[in-house]
C-alpha cells in the first residue's frame, strides 16, 4: 500500500496533466457536434503526437538540469533531409529513413559534445547549433518543396486496423522501445541522478558525462522521428525558423505541464507526452468554442500561464520558506 | 569596489578582441569598413540590441531569463506610434513615456509570476510573451499596425548631433545607469548575492521578491523603450518586430561574460558582446553571404568564442 | 579470491601532497592502515582531513605521492576507480541524490540487471536487506530520500556503503547527524567489521568516541600528519594539544551576575506552529544567554526559524522590546524596530555567498545602513567592514579575498561578522560550533558573553551539552515541540539536561536511567 501511495506521488504531474488531457479531450468531443469520429481522432492523435516526440526529446536534457533549445530546429533539419531522400525503390526508403534518424542522432550528439566535453552552458550551446541546423536546413531546402513516398506517408498517417491512428501507434512503439529502456538502465538513471545532485551523483560513482551525453543524442534522435512524422503528414520539407522556434518552445511548455521540473531530477517523458496533448487540446478547443480567431493566441497564452501556475499552488502551501528556494540558489 | 577595478576581466578583454579581430577582417574584405561613417551606423544599430541587452542582463544575473521580450519589444513599438492617433496630435510626447510604461508593467506582472508564484521565470515569461503577443493581435486584428513614427521617435532613432547618433548617446546613458545600479547601490550588492544564492541573500534579511520584481520591471522597461526607438528607426512599428532581439541579446550578454546561471558579469562585457554580435551580423549581409550560410556562421562563431572562455568549472564533489 | 597478503599493511600512502592554489591542503603525508583495525583521524578544521579522505577515495587526485593496496600501487581517477579497489567512504556532505528512492540510492552505481535492463525488484529487496542490517526496517524503499530527515539519511549512506563489499571503509563525520540510538548502532557495526578484518578510517569530533573506540591514531594539522599513537596511549588533553600545538584548557567565559529584574528583549506567548510546535512561552532578557536543549530535531531549529519569520502559519504573541511585532519574513526580523539576527545551521548553503568575497559577505545584511540616497558609501563600508574583521581575529590573507578559501571556523566569524554589522539585539544561533575547530569554539564563546555584556540578548541552540552548560545563563529543554523543563543557573547539570532530553519525571530518575 505504501509502495502505491509512494508511486502516486512520485507521478504526480504527469497523471495531473493526463486528467487535464481527458478532460479537454472530453469537452472537446461532446462540443465539436461531430462526436468520437476516427478521422478527427487521427487528425488530433496526428498533430498531437509531433510535439508529443519533441517534448519527449525535450525532457532527457531537462531532467539533467540541462535545456536542448536547438530541438525545434533538428526537427526542422530532419523533415528537409527526410523531404529530399525518402523517394524511390523501398529499400531506399527505409535506408533513407535510417539515414534521417541518424542525421538527428549526429545533431544530437554534437550538442551532446558541447555540453559534455566542451563544458560549454547548454542554453548557449544549443542555442548556437540550433542557428547552425536551420543553416543546413536552408541549404537542403532554401524554398518550401521537396517529396516522400506517398504510399508510406499514407500508412504513416492512417490508421492501424481502421481504427487506432498509425501515429499513435507509433508513439507507444518509441515509449515502449526507447523510453522505458532508457529509464531502465544505469545511464538513464544517471540523468536523473544528475539533474538532482551532480556531485552526489559524482560521488556516488554515475558516469555523469556518459548519462549526459546520451540525454542530448537520444533527443535529437526523438527529434529525428518527430522530423520523419512531419514529411509524412505535410508530403514536404519546410525549413521554417519559425515551426523550428514554436516547437522548441512548445516542447518547454509541454515538458513542464507534464510535471518534468526545469530544475531536474523530477518528472519524465510520459507526463510531457500529456503535456503536449494538452497544449494541443487548448488550440482545438478554442476553436470548438468558436472563440474569435482574433483573440485566440491571447486566450492561448493565458491557458499557457494558468496551466503552470497550477503546478506553483503546491508551493504556495509550503510552510517552510526555505524548502523552495533551493540550495544554492 | 573590486567590481569597478576590475575592469580588465578576462572575458571582457577576450570580447574586445574579438572585435577587434572582425574589424580587421572586414578592413580586409572591403576598405570603406573601417571609416568612420559605416562604423557610427554600426553602433547605431548596435544601440537598440544594447538597450535590450541591458535589461536582459540584469535578469539573467539573477539566474533567471526573460522570453517576454520579443513582444514586450514590438508593443512598445505600437503604443509608442499609435498614441496620437488614440488622443491626438498634441500627446504625441507621451509615446514613449507610455510605452515604457507598457514595458513596466508587463516587467511586473513577471516579477509578480517568478517572485510570489515562484514560476521558473523561463516558464512564465513564456507564457507572458504570447499573452502579450495576443494582445497585440487583438488590438492590430493581426494586420500591420498603421501608425507612422512620430518625430519624436525618428529624433531619437534617426538624428545625431555632431556625427554622434543619439540612439548612441541614449545607450551610454543607460548604460552608465546600469553600471552605477550594478555596482554603486545595495541593489546591485544584492543582484549579484542572489544570482549566487536566493537563499542565503533571503536569509540575511534582504527582500528577494522585490529585486525580483525590479529586474524584470527593468527588463520590460528597457524592451519597451527599445521598441519605440526601432519604430523610431523603421519609420513605423510591425508585427512581430522584436522576434529577431532574444536570441542576440542572450548571446550577447554571454559573450560578454555574464553567467547564465547568474551572480557573476560585468556590463562592459555585454557592451562587447552586443557590438560583436552587431558587427558580426553586418560583415555577413555586407559580404552578402547567404542566409543559410549566415545562420551557420553565426552559430559556430559563438560556439568557438564560448570555448575560448565561457565554460563550466569541472565538478570535482 | 586471492587471498589477502597478511604482511603488509592493507592501505599505505606516502609522500601524498595536494595544492589549491596558493593553499596548501595536504604536504608529504605518510598513512598506514592496519586490517581488523579502526584508525582515527583527528585534527581541526583546514587540518587537511577532508582532502585526505577525497584522495583516498579518488575524488580529487593528489599532486604527488603514491598510494599501494595490500602492496600494490593504485591511482584512483574517480570515485568509481576507489569503489571498485574496495574503497568505500561515507561523507560529512551526504552523497545520496535527493530525488531518487532510497533503493535506487543503495544499490547504485551498479544496480542488479536482467537483460541488461535494472531489475526494480531484486534492486528493492537488496534494499531492504542492507537496511535491516543497519536497522533501518522502517525506511521504505520507494520512499525518496530528500523526504527523509537528516539522521535516516546518514544511516542510508551507511547501509549503501556496506553494500558495496568494502575492504577499507572510511567514515568521515559519518554520526554527526544521527540520534544517540542509531551512534550505538553503528558502533556495533563497525565493531563487527573490524573482527570481520576490514580496515577502517574514522573521522570525527567527538573526542570521547575516538579515545574509547579506535585501535590506532593520527593527528593532522596544517595538512601533515603530527603523529601517530595506538588507543590508550595519550589522554585526551594531550590529543587536543598534539591538534592545536599550543597548551589549551577547555574554559568557558565566566557567566556574568546580573540582576534578575533586566528587561526583556524577546518575550514569546503561545507559539504555535501545526504539529511541529507547541505552546512554546520563552522569555530572553538583556545580557542573557539562553540556551535551546534536547534530542534532535525536537524542534530547536523550527523554533528560531519560526522567531526569525522563516515559516509561515506561526501562530504566536511576540513581543520585542514590550512592543508586540509580527515577524513575516527575515526582513522584517532584521529590522531596526526588532533587531535579530540568525546564524544558520550550514553556513556554506544558508551562511555565505561562497564564491563572492569576505568584505561582500561581510557587508550583505547591513550595506543598507551605508547608502545615502541610493548609493553606498564605500569607504564607511570598507571602514566598518574592516574593524569587525579585526575584532573577530577572522584568519585571511585581506577582506578582499573569496570567501571560499577560509577555514570553516573562519567561514562561521565571516557570518557571525556579517550580524554584528546590523547592530542586532537578539542573536539567534543555529548550533553554531557543529564541525567547527577548537580553538574558533573558543573565540565564539567569547564573543557570546562579550555581546551579552554589552546588553544584547542570546539565543542558543546546541547539540552539546557541555556547551549549554558553560556557555548559557540558562537552558530551555525542548521535547517533541514543547518546552518540558527550563533548568536555571543552578540546576544545569549535564544529568538534569539528560533527564529533560529524554523528558523523563524529575522525581523518577534512577541512576541506571540517567546514564543512558
Amino acid at each position: 500500500m505504501k509502495g502505491m501511495q509512494l508511486w502516486f506521488a512520485r507521478n504526480s504531474g504527469a497523471l495531473f496533466a493526463l486528467a487535464l488531457f481527458i478532460t479537454m479531450f472530453a469537452v472537446y468531443v461532446v462540443k465539436n457536434g461531430v462526436g468520437l469520429r476516427i478521422g478527427l481522432v487521427t487528425a488530433v492523435a496526428n498533430k498531437g503526437v509531433l510535439l508529443a516526440l519533441v517534448a519527449m526529446g525535450q525532457t532527457l536534457p531537462i531532467l539533467t538540469s540541462g535545456l536542448d533549445l536547438s530541438i525545434g530546429m533538428i526537427f526542422v533539419l530532419t523533415n528537409c533531409i527526410a523531404s529530399a531522400i525518402l523517394s524511390g525503390p523501398p529499400w531506399l526508403v527505409a535506408a533513407g529513413s535510417v539515414a534521417v534518424l541518424l542525421g538527428g542522432v549526429l545533431c544530437g550528439a554534437i550538442n551532446g559534445t558541447l555540453v559534455v566535453y566542451g563544458r560549454l552552458q547548454p542554453i548557449i550551446a544549443t542555442l548556437a547549433t540550433g542557428a547552425v541546423y536551420h543553416g543546413l536546413a536552408l541549404i537542403i531546402r532554401p524554398v518550401p518543396g521537396g517529396s516522400i513516398d506517398p504510399t508510406l506517408a499514407r500508412a504513416w498517417t492512417s490508421q492501424i486496423f481502421g481504427v487506432i491512428p498509425t501515429t499513435l501507434v507509433i508513439l507507444l512503439a518509441v515509449v515502449l522501445l526507447i523510453w522505458v529502456p532508457f529509464q531502465l538502465s544505469t545511464t538513464g538513471r544517471g540523468c536523473y541522478a544528475i539533474g538532482s545532485s551532480e556531485s552526489a551523483a559524482y560521488m556516488t560513482g554515475i558516469a555523469v558525462r556518459r548519462s549526459r551525453f546520451a540525454a542530448y543524442m537520444f533527443a535529437g534522435l526523438l527529434a529525428a522521428i518527430g522530423g520523419l512524422l512531419l514529411t509524412a503528414m505535410t508530403l514536404s520539407g519546410d525549413a521554417s525558423a519559425t515551426s523550428g522556434g514554436i516547437y522548441t518552445l512548445s516542447s518547454i511548455a509541454a515538458v513542464v505541464i507534464g510535471g518534468t521540473s526545469l530544475m531536474g531530477g523530477v518528472g519524465g517523458a510520459v507526463g510531457s507526452i500529456f503535456g503536449a496533448f494538452v497544449l494541443r487540446a487548448i488550440g482545438d478547443l478554442l476553436f470548438v468554442f468558436d472563440i474569435q480567431p482574433l483573440v485566440q493566441p491571447f486566450i492561448q497564452g493565458l491557458i499557457l500561464l494558468v496551466a503552470v501556475s497550477l503546478g506553483a499552488i503546491r508551493v504556495l502551501r509550503t510552510p517552510n520558506r526555505l524548502d523552495f528556494l533551493g540550495v544554492g540558489r | 569596489m573590486t567590481r569597478i577595478l576590475n575592469v580588465v576581466d578576462r572575458p571582457v578583454v577576450i570580447a574586445f578582441c574579438f572585435v577587434v579581430v572582425l574589424l580587421i577582417l572586414g578592413g580586409m574584405y572591403n576598405q570603406q569598413f573601417l571609416s568612420a561613417l559605416y562604423l557610427l551606423q554600426q553602433l547605431r544599430v548596435a544601440s537598440f540590441l544594447g538597450i535590450i541587452a541591458s535589461g536582459a542582463m540584469v535578469v539573467i544575473l539573477l539566474g533567471h531569463i526573460d522570453l517576454s521580450i520579443p513582444w514586450v519589444v514590438t508593443i512598445g513599438g505600437i503604443t509608442a506610434t499609435a498614441v496620437a492617433g488614440w488622443w491626438g496630435a498634441q500627446w504625441t510626447a507621451l509615446g514613449v513615456p507610455l510605452a515604457v510604461a507598457c514595458g513596466a508593467l508587463v516587467g511586473l506582472a513577471n516579477g509578480l509570476g517568478v517572485a510570489f508564484l515562484r514560476i521558473p521565470s523561463m516558464v512564465f515569461t513564456l507564457g507572458m510573451n504570447a499573452v502579450v503577443q495576443g494582445m497585440v493581435v487583438m488590438y492590430t486584428g493581426g494586420n500591420a499596425p498603421p501608425d507612422q513614427a512620430t518625430p519624436i521617435l525618428q529624433w531619437l532613432a534617426v538624428r545625431d548631433t555632431l556625427s554622434v547618433p543619439h540612439a548612441v548617446i541614449v545607450w551610454a546613458l543607460v548604460g552608465v545607469l546600469v553600471i552605477v545600479a550594478l555596482n554603486r547601490t545595495p541593489f546591485g550588492r544584492y543582484v549579484y548575492a542572489m544570482g549566487n544564492t536566493e537563499r542565503v541573500t533571503y536569509l540575511s534579511g534582504i527582500s528577494t521578491r522585490r529585486i525580483l520584481i525590479i529586474a524584470f520591471v527593468v527588463s520590460g522597461t528597457c524592451s519597451a523603450f527599445a521598441g519605440a526607438m526601432l519604430a523610431g528607426y523603421a519609420g513605423k512599428a510591425y508585427q512581430a518586430m522584436g522576434d529577431p532581439y532574444l536570441l542576440p541579446a542572450i548571446a550577447a550578454v554571454v559573450l560578454g561574460g555574464t553567467s547564465i546561471l547568474g551572480g557573476r558579469g560585468n556590463y562592459l562585457g555585454t557592451v562587447a558582446g552586443v557590438i560583436l554580435i552587431t558587427l558580426l551580423e553586418s560583415i555577413l549581409s555586407v559580404m552578402q553571404i547567404s542566409d543559410s550560410a549566415r545562420q551557420i556562421i553565426y552559430g559556430t562563431m559563438i560556439i568557438v568564442m564560448m570555448l575560448v572562455y565561457g565554460r563550466d568549472r569541472r565538478v570535482e564533489g | 579470491m586471492a587471498q589477502p597478503n597478511l604482511s603488509v599493511p592493507f592501505w599505505r600512502m606516502h609522500g601524498i601532497s595536494k595544492h589549491y592554489g596558493g593553499v596548501r591542503a595536504l604536504e608529504n603525508v605518510e598513512l598506514t592502515v592496519e586490517r581488523g583495525r579502526i584508525h582515527a583521524v583527528l585534527g581541526e578544521n583546514g587540518a587537511g582531513k577532508s582532502t585526505l579522505i577525497k584522495i583516498m577515495s579518488g575524488v580529487v587526485r593528489p599532486d604527488s605521492g603514491t598510494m599501494e593496496i595490500e602492496g600494490r600501487p593504485v591511482q584512483f581517477a574517480s570515485p568509481a576507480d576507489a569503489m571498485r579497489s574496495g574503497v568505500v567512504s561515507i561523507f560529512q556532505e551526504l552523497s545520496l541524490v535527493p530525488d531518487l528512492t532510497v533503493a535506487e540510492n543503495i544499490c547504485a552505481p551498479e544496480p542488479p540487471r536482467r537483460f541488461g535492463l535494472i531489475n526494480r525488484r531484486a534492486e528493492r529487496r537488496l534494499a531492504e536487506a542492507l537496511l535491516s542490517r543497519v536497522h533501518c526496517e522502517d525506511v521504505h524503499p520507494d520512499e525518496l530520500v530528500c523526504n527523509l530527515p537528516l539522521s535516516r539519511r546518514q544511516m542510508i549512506e551507511i547501509a549503501r556503503a556496506l553494500g558495496r563489499s568494502p575492504k577499507l571503509l572510511i567514515l568521515d563525520e559519518a554520526t554527526s547527524a544521527l540520534t544517540a540510538t542509531d551512534v550505538e548502532r553503528v558502533y556495533a557495526i563497525l565493531d563487527r567489521l573490524r573482527t570481520e578484518g576490514l580496515a577502517i578510517v574514522y573521522i570525527s569530533h567527538r573526542m570521547r568516541e575516538i579515545t574509547a573506540f579506535a585501535d590506532d591514531c593520527s593527528v593532522f594539522r596544517n595538512g601533515r600528519r603530527v603523529e601517530s599513537f595506538p588507543k590508550g596511549s595519550k589522554s585526551g588533553d594531550a590529543i587536543v594539544k598534539l591538534m592545536i600545538g599550543r597548551d589549551y584548557k577547555d574554559v568557558y567565559p565566566v557567566k556574568t551576575v546580573r540582576t534578575p529584574a533586566e528587561a526583556p528583549i524577546l518575550e514569546v506567548e503561545n507559539l504555535n506552529w501545526g504539529a511541529r510546535l507547541a505552546g512554546i512561552d520563552l522569555v530572553v532578557r538583556k545580557g542573557e544567554i539562553v540556551g535551546l536543549g534536547g534530542l534532535d530535531g525536537q524542534g530547536q531549529r523550527e523554533l528560531l526559524l519560526a522567531l526569525f519569520g522563516v515559516l509561515r502559519g506561526v501562530d504566536a504573541k511576540i513581543k520585542v522590546h514590550g512592543k508586540l511585532k509580527r515577524i513575516n519574513s527575515p526582513r522584517d526580523a532584521k529590522h531596526r524596530s526588532v533587531g535579530m539576527a540568525l546564524i544558520p545551521e550550514d553556513r556554506k548553503t544558508e551562511g555565505l555567498v561562497v564564491p563572492l568575497s569576505v568584505r561582500d559577505n561581510i557587508s550583505l545584511a547591513a550595506v543598507g545602513r551605508f547608502a545615502r540616497g541610493g548609493f553606498i558609501r564605500t569607504l564607511a563600508e570598507t571602514q566598518a567592514v574592516k574593524d569587525v574583521f579585526r575584532t573577530l581575529s577572522i584568519y585571511a590573507a585581506g577582506i578582499d579575498v573569496a570567501v571560499r578559501t577560509l577555514s570553516g571556523g573562519n567561514q562561521q566569524k565571516v557570518v557571525i561578522a556579517k550580524w554584528l554589522l546590523t547592530d542586532a539585539d537578539l542573536f539567534l544561533l543555529n548550533d553554531p560550533t557543529r564541525g567547527i575547530d577548537v580553538g574558533t569554539k573558543q573565540e565564539i564563546y567569547k564573543l557570546l558573553r562579550k555581546l551579552t555584556d554589552l546588553g544584547k540578548g542570546v539565543l542558543l541552540y546546541s547539540t552539546d551539552y557541555a556547551e549549554l552548560i558553560g556557555c548559557c545563563d540558562r537552558v530551555v529543554m525542548l521535547y517533541e515541540g514543547r518546552i518540558v523543563r527550563e533548568l536555571g543557573e543552578n540546576a544545569l547539570t549535564e544529568q538534569n539536561i539528560l533527564t529533560a532530553a529524554f523528558n523523563v519525571p524529575e522525581n523518577q530518575v534512577t541512576v541506571g536511567e540517567a546514564a543512558r
